[in-house]
């Protein structure tokens, strides 16, 4: 009996224990060996050879290289994310009316979601070739979007807006379908315009889902790394060294492992903050 | 007739924007059927249907391998992720045990880890373990996730709590009312969580490439990237492997569009 009951005690902690053992291993103890190696210097395989206290941390906010990435990335974010969200928008609105093969068209919007970076970086490394590719050929110009600093960022950004477009898309159409439709019937009745229609009625509705949207593109963008890697490797001179690529330079290009690891730091409290702003906005919905 | 205008309109922007959005992958497999003389000529459709291409380009790359690694690694850390999700989110919805709010928070709070602040410190955890180049490498770190977590607690929170109240006076134990009764009706839950998992695993780019470097243990998008860099002047091999490595991913997305789509919004923000 006594058997019985102290099963029924732990029984809760053994449904827990395999998720809580991959966390404790992959996420919680990586985690804080990121902030222990982040106060150290390393030889070139990782062990720890000094601690130099803040020392990373004084290095890097001086180093140019990771201020031009924070900038970069930051460019970066703002690019896409807006671009992102207001495509995903526009496709949302015009395949929610009542028109035939709407299915399809859906399907096509929703589809880029499945395509990797990598593949999507081969393609459009193709698109943007300066004497081959299509984008020069239909415009007529021999411009090299990938090795004209003043082009790269700009075309890295065409490729993941491309590839963010159907995860905006679903959750947008999501929010228009819940918008209760006897507003638009009334607004038909006041007589409002498409337009009218969409800045009165559609963008307060949905601005919930427009902010969760915001944050988690964000989240995303911060974080980006195939493209940049396979496209233009950080280049031309620094001109797509988003923060990501830097971290994975300073680690395993020049083996600073402490540098890299006070990187991560910095940006893991820059995704913490935007985390929690989610949090915040998340908490006023239903779980 | 002011009605009739609108609709045509509609109906323009629609395909005009599915076209824009279809065309990069149309043009992959285009350039994947061209001859080198199309591909200088510069256009859109190709002549023939030929698998030329195709056969280069698993010369060049062994795409097989790779296809049969991702598939590997793809299949285990989904089946990894349901497994650990499920059970931990039916202790946090059907069961009551001290410390489960905190513990749950605990779980929130790896939603704030993103994972590649943290790869580096894993990179150095597997190198320690010896374990560069193999699967298990690949897997672990990925088998298990907050998202799924969520995601399944959600399923379960949305069982009426009758059912689990039957079985308690029936005298049904936890893991047989777990194992029959409550993952058979959150099976469309596990479908979506499956799909969207197999495909966020089948895309990982730099994970596999930081913890192999033999070309018998690379998956498919990192093949995919050796490719372009061996070849950088005759693309359509290129082309013909994204399309090799595209055409599993375009499969499970359109088969499981439905739920995938459904199993996402759900737990998200009502707008």
């Amino acid at each position: 009996m006594k058997k019985k009951q102290f099963f029924r005690v732990i029984e809760p902690y053994l449904y827990l224990l395999p998720a809580m053992f991959f966390f404790s291993a992959f996420l919680f103890w990586p985690f804080l060996k990121t902030i222990w190696l982040s106060f150290a210097m390393t030889t070139p395989l990782g062990a720890v050879s000094s601690f130099v206290g803040l020392g990373n941390y004084l290095s890097i906010f001086t180093s140019q290289a990771f201020q031009n990435s924070l900038f970069v990335s930051f460019k970066y974010a703002v690019m896409t994310v807006t671009c992102s969200i207001v495509m995903g928008f526009i496709l949302a609105i015009i395949s929610n009316e009542d028109i035939k093969g709407k299915n399809l068209f859906r399907t096509f919007y929703a589809l880029p979601m499945a395509i990797s970076a990598a593949a999507a970086s081969v393609v459009f490394m193709f698109i943007f070739h300066s004497s081959l590719g299509i984008i020069n050929k239909v415009l007529g110009t021999h411009i090299g979007w990938l090795t004209d600093p003043k082009y790269a960022l700009n075309a890295v950004t065409i490729v993941t807006v491309w590839m963010n477009i159907g995860l905006n898309f679903i959750f947008l159409t999501a929010a228009l379908q819940s918008v209760p439709l006897d507003l638009y019937e009334c607004a038909a009745i006041e007589g409002a315009g498409f337009f009218a229609k969409h800045k009165h009625i559609t963008i307060p509705c949905i601005s919930p889902t427009l902010f969760f949207l915001l944050i988690i593109n964000v989240i995303n963008a911060l974080q980006a790394y195939a493209q940049v890697k396979l496209m233009t490797q950080g280049g031309p001179s620094g001109s797509t060294n988003v923060i990501v690529y830097q971290i994975y330079q300073e680690a395993f290009m020049n083996s600073r492992f402490g540098m890299a690891c006070a990187e991560s730091i910095v940006l893991f409290i820059i995704l913490m903050v935007l985390t929690l702003i989610q949090f915040r906005l998340e908490k006023k919905v239903t779980y | 007739m002011k009605n009739k205008m609108a609709k045509y309109l509609l109906y323009i922007l629609n395909i005009f924007f599915a076209v824009i959005i279809i065309s990069p992958v149309l043009y992959c497999f285009n350039v994947s059927m061209m001859t080198m003389k199309e591909v200088f000529s510069g256009g859109f459709w190709p002549k023939q249907l030929i698998p030329d291409n195709y056969i280069k380009a698993l010369q060049l790359a062994p795409f097989f391998t790779f296809i049969k690694n991702s598939l590997i690694v793809s299949c285990t850390v989904t089946f990894g992720q349901i497994v650990t999700g499920a059970l931990a989110a039916y202790a946090f919805s059907m069961m009551k045990f001290r410390g489960r709010n905190a513990l749950f928070l605990l779980m929130l709070a790896t939603m704030m880890i993103p994972s590649q602040a943290i790869i580096i410190a894993n990179y150095l955890i597997i190198c320690d373990l010896g374990l560069k180049n193999t699967y298990t490498a690949l897997i672990l770190p990925n088998v298990a996730s907050a998202f799924a977590v969520f995601n399944m607690r959600q399923a379960f929170l949305q069982l009426p709590m009758e059912i689990k109240e039957a079985a308690d006076i029936d005298g049904c134990g936890n893991f047989r009312f777990f194992c029959f009764i409550a993952l058979p009706l959150v099976k469309p839950s596990m479908g979506a969580l499956g799909i969207y998992t197999f495909l966020q695993s089948w895309n990982h780019y730099l994970w596999p490439l930081l913890v192999t470097d033999s070309v018998n243990m690379r998956t498919v998008q990192i093949g995919l990237g050796m490719l372009q860099g061996a070849e950088s002047t005759d693309f359509r091999p290129v082309m013909a492997g994204s399309m090799i490595i595209l055409v599993p991913s375009i499969l499970a997305f359109i088969l499981g569009q439905k739920q995938l789509i459904s199993g996402l919004t759900s737990g998200s923000v009502k707008g």
